[in-house]
């Protein structure tokens, strides 16, 4: 095992922050606190911190509507995030995105997108940035197995490879675009293989296993950073829930649901980790403590915060200047 | 200063902006040309020759012949704006705008608003529009109102060689999304452009003619016809005015209610079918504010609703042309 102790406890860290945050989004949202509506995380947890783990603040991701995990993985602050989610005004975007809008430029976050396909063009255009300046970064589009059949991801694709950018395509396929299942989508074998159509190198990864996912992602890192252009990968995921708070999942049966609880990568990730000696359940349990007092705050806070102000907040902030 | 067409005037602002600042980068199809080919890429210069000798002086690191795949045109320029760079984009026909337009009103418009104003997005959409190039339906129409009702993005439509210039330095260094609606039917258009880099704000009309009698607001190619118009009216001793707001979003509201007020009679003219248009919107703007002041009733002279016919003697009689201007302002003289 390469990563030190203490990157073991950052990227358990960040995968409990997840799955605690999206716990607790969940509840939030059932009493009322949380308006519109949420795409939760849960279960994909090492899908998002495997593929952050080695970006830095300058390199770039694009998201998608279940994006709350990849702001956590990308090092986004909770406390800003679950005001975002409750709409105060001191959210990380003013309480004018919400769940589905949630970024953090300051992170290389640039924004949960609640168009399906709506950020890998954008993440292109990303790496093309970094392309020109020679920074040597690389901007992330994490795709769901839904987009993965959007001509925008197409179109994408193709011009990463054309113009050689260093763009990573990280596909979440965790089954289900929506309500419809992937096998019946996904007109091809697999979004691996279509997509290594596109003339890039796609690798099927266990979206499921932290360490599956960051071994795949520095294949992709150094290929990207090279120069040798894009690089993607298929992350074979598992959805805990439905679509979306409260989606009540008839299309997958109670045994589907409980065997893909069974990936679960928290545990895994502790099993491993244990008995590798390399950590002890107690520093997991000591972050188990840590996260669940960050996330607790976060929401009592975030209850407390103030809205925003129609008379100052409605108008402003459309353009940098206008008229 | 020295004699220049509307074309020349556009290629000449994005040299002089490429010279001044290494950020700006262009990106669409066949703005080179030619790459891969067995010749030597560069010599199409975009389908217009807009981008004429950019490619030769600046490179393909920053002139970028893309796959003809607009949505990840639009959509890499906006990706490249929020990082730092200043995009301009071609969208070669206004019309193919149907199979990127998400990338525009969904994304490129909505980053800092719905970030809550950390975003910038400083790129431009250049795009050729109009009719009168016989080039049917899918290859002639404005659209800019479908743009102008978007909020986060600005509209402009220059309708002479000076304003070509001037707006276009002007959207190149503004910081928010610009949609830059280049006239095909002006391309070939000469005035006086000066040499040096001027820029024209947004939100300001330009008074084109001054007159008293009656006021005609005119957008983009549609100026030009008003101009010849009022020419016309002058020679019978009527002095009309005529506004040409330059940009559509910000629009200049008060030098056109001051030409209603002065004037107290107002015809439109926009190469648009006529709901929602620009011309439907300024007669409201009028009705709204300058009721009290109107000697007559509005007139709208648009296009027909309908797609842009073929046939030559279809499409003439479809673009609002010299004489459906005048019969209006003879309708609001009346």
């Amino acid at each position: 095992m390469q990563l030190s102790r203490d990157d073991l406890k950052r990227a358990y860290r960040r995968m409990v922050t997840i799955r605690v945050f999206e716990e607790r989004v969940t509840q939030e949202f059932a009493a009322g606190n949380i308006p519109g509506f949420a795409h939760v995380y849960l279960g994909q947890e090492a899908s998002g911190v495997g593929v952050c783990f080695d970006l830095t603040d300058e390199d770039y991701i694009g998201s998608t509507h279940r994006g709350h995990g990849h702001c956590i993985a990308k090092g986004v602050d909770v406390r800003g995030m679950m005001h975002e989610l409750m709409g105060k005004r001191d959210g990380l975007c003013g309480g004018k995105g919400g769940s589905m809008h949630i970024a953090d430029l300051s992170k290389g976050m640039l924004g949960a997108n609640a168009i399906v396909g709506g950020a890998p063009p954008i993440a292109v255009g990303a790496a093309l940035t970094q392309k020109y300046r020679k920074t040597g970064k690389v901007a992330v589009a994490f795709t769901g197995d839904g987009a993965s059949n959007q001509g925008t991801v197409f179109e994408a694709l193709n011009m990463a490879v054309v113009l050689k950018a260093p763009c990573i395509f990280a596909f979440e396929n965790n089954g289900y675009g929506e309500h419809t299942a992937v096998s019946y989508a996904c007109g091809a074998p697999s979004i691996a293989e279509r997509v290594r159509g596109f003339g890039l190198p796609c690798d099927v990864v266990d979206g499921m296993d932290f360490f599956a996912v960051h071994e795949a992602m520095k294949r992709a890192l150094d290929h990207a950073r090279a120069g040798d252009g894009p690089y993607a990968l298929e992350l074979q995921c598992k959805r805990f829930l439905g679509h979306f708070i409260g989606d009540p999942q008839a299309y997958r049966t109670p045994s589907e649901l409980e065997e893909a609880r069974s990936h679960d990568p928290l545990p895994k990730f502790r099993k491993r980790v244990t008995e590798a000696g390399v950590l002890e359940a107690a520093d997991l349990d000591e972050i188990d403590r840590l996260v669940a007092g960050e996330v607790e705050a976060a929401v009592a806070s975030g209850m407390a915060a103030a809205v925003p102000d129609p008379s100052k907040d409605l108008t402003r902030d459309v353009y940098v200047k206008y008229g | 200063m020295s004699r220049k067409t509307y074309l020349q005037a556009i290629n000449e602002a994005i040299k002089q902006e490429m010279r001044r600042d290494a950020n700006v980068i262009c990106l669409g199809e066949d703005i080179a040309g030619g790459q891969g080919g067995s010749g030597e890429p560069g010599g199409v210069g975009s389908v217009f020759g807009q981008m004429q000798g950019v490619y030769k002086e600046f490179g393909p690191e920053r002139v970028i012949d893309t796959p003809i795949s607009e949505s990840a045109i639009v959509g890499a320029a906006a990706g490249a704006a929020l990082t730092g760079l200043r995009p301009i984009a071609e969208l070669m026909f206004v019309d193919f705008v149907g199979v990127c337009f998400d990338q525009i009103y969904n994304q490129a418009a909505k980053f800092r608003y719905m970030f809550g104003g950390k975003a910038k997005t400083p790129m431009v959409l250049r795009t050729a529009a109009g009719a009168g190039f016989r080039g049917a339906a899918q290859h002639s129409q404005t659209l800019h109102p479908l743009f102008t009702m978007v909020p986060g993005l600005k509209v402009v439509m220059p309708s002479n060689p000076y304003d070509a210039k001037g707006l276009l330095i002007s959207a190149i260094r503004d910081d928010d999304p610009v949609i830059f609606i280049e006239q095909k039917i002006l391309f070939g258009m000469e005035g006086e452009v000066p040499d040096e880099a001027y820029r024209i704000p947004f939100g300001e009309a330009n008074v084109a003619r001054e007159g008293d009698a009656a006021t005609i607001v005119a957008f983009g190619a549609m100026v030009p016809r008003a101009l010849a118009v009022a020419t016309e009216f002058a020679r019978q001793g009527v002095s009309i005015e005529v506004v040409d707001p330059r940009t559509t979003s910000p629009l200049d509201e008060d030098t056109i209610l001051e030409s209603v007020e002065k004037t107290g009679r107002l015809v439109v003219v926009d190469e648009s079918p006529p709901r929602c248009s620009m011309a439907a919107d300024i007669a409201g703007l009028v009705a709204d504010k300058g009721f009290g002041w109107l000697k007559a009733p509005i007139k709208q002279v648009t296009c027909p609703h309908t797609p842009v016919p073929f046939a030559p003697v279809l499409e003439d009689e479809y673009m609002p042309n010299p004489r459906r201007i005048a019969e209006a302002v003879k309708a609001v003289l009346a």
